[in-house]
């Protein structure tokens, strides 16, 4: 049993090394967040995880929310609030850096090699996420239909996530999931 | 009442936030975004307050969205930093985060005591898989101008990040150390 002082070291350490590679955000370190937490460390049980993905989605705010809940549920209110500084201070301070420079080298070449070879990246981070998801929350076949009908009312028209939310919430109360 | 529309042309923005609109902003953009806060931002920062142009406000966010870190996070910073400097910056920063961490903990601690309750974990799971589905329309939407160029460097490194962190659970930091300079690359040498 580590002492609360590492566990929180531990915390901020890994938090603040993966904020510096969450591209477009927390959504996208989602299986690095499960690997750590769960496989690694095991803070947490695949269903503990699925939980606190879901009450992150449910609860207002920005995505990286899910880092306090994660905080929250290793060592309480302090350690929540080390994850979430850890997960935030490091693009904070290059977004504070570069927000003073940037009309420097807006639209120079290497500036849009980047942005154009994140593209992909970013989209294979988020499938990943997808999948990682997917592998603790569908736990029997309805499941699984509630994330299929979801992608499809979501890709072919406009949908509010409370919606999606609200159903698959109620089929859960019902006994169907 | 402020317009829900954008302003016209030529209109002039309204003189910049005080450090306490700043706060009180950002918590307000926070607090109303469920699952993606950035039309919130956009409604409120442009449309509402008129403290900055469609332009500005688009020339910005895609500045953030190149930067680590949640999308939202950066431009409050950048924002905050442009209009009432480093104070502002942080300032907005709480705004934005201090009331979404306050309530997620509150939420956190219910279910600390009612987690086990069965019916309650069925909701959640539930919710997880209809999240797990709108992130799986996401990538169906990146997909398709991925293909469009033809070229297939792009689909290749997307498959390849998919496979070493949602497959095979690779580290993040490795993974994307060796995939990002060579995506790059390619980018570069198409340009």
């Amino acid at each position: 049993m580590k002492s609360e002082a590492g566990t929180l070291l531990t915390l901020a350490a890994f938090f603040a090394l993966t904020s510096l590679f969450a591209i477009g955000g927390a959504n996208s370190a989602i299986p690095e967040i499960h690997r750590f937490a769960v496989d690694v460390q095991h803070w947490l049980s695949d269903r503990q995880f699925a939980d606190s993905f879901a009450l992150a989605q449910l609860t207002p705010g920005p995505n990286l929310i899910i880092v306090t809940l994660i905080g929250y549920r290793v060592g309480g209110i302090a350690a929540a609030i080390v994850a979430t500084l850890a997960m935030c201070a490091p693009p904070c301070v290059i977004a504070y850096l570069v927000g003073r420079t940037a009309e420097r080298f807006k639209g120079a070449a290497w500036h849009n090699a980047i942005s154009r070879g994140l593209v992909p990246v970013t989209l294979g981070l988020t499938a990943a996420s997808a999948i990682v998801i997917v592998s603790v929350a569908d736990i029997n076949w309805v499941a699984g239909v509630v994330t299929l009908a979801t992608a499809v009312t979501a890709f072919s028209m406009r949908l509010h996530p409370l919606w999606a939310f609200a159903v698959a919430a109620l089929l859960g109360a019902v006994g169907l999931i | 009442m402020t317009s829900e529309t954008d302003p016209k042309p030529g209109q002039a923005l309204l003189s910049p936030p005080t450090i306490g609109q700043l706060f009180t902003t950002f918590a307000a953009i926070s607090l109303s975004g469920f699952g993606g806060v950035l039309a919130w931002a956009r409604r409120i920062l442009v449309e509402q307050r008129r403290w900055l142009t469609a332009d500005q406000f688009n020339e910005t966010f895609a500045l953030c969205s190149f930067l680590p870190g949640g999308n939202i996070v950066n431009f409050c910073v950048i924002f905050g930093t442009r209009t009432r400097g480093p104070l502002g910056a942080l300032v907005a920063l709480g705004g934005l985060l201090g009331p979404p961490m306050i309530l997620v903990m509150i939420v956190g601690a219910v279910y600390a005591h009612y987690g086990d309750v069965p019916v309650l974990h069925r909701m959640l799971t539930g919710v997880a898989a209809a999240a797990a589905g709108l992130m799986l329309a996401a990538v169906a939407k990146m997909v398709r101008p991925l293909f469009k160029n033809r070229a297939v460097a792009g689909p290749a490194i997307a498959l390849a990040t998919f496979l070493a962190i949602g497959i095979l659970h690779w580290p993040l930091a490795l993974v994307l150390l060796a995939i990002v300079p060579a995506s790059v690359a390619v980018a570069w040498r198409r340009a």
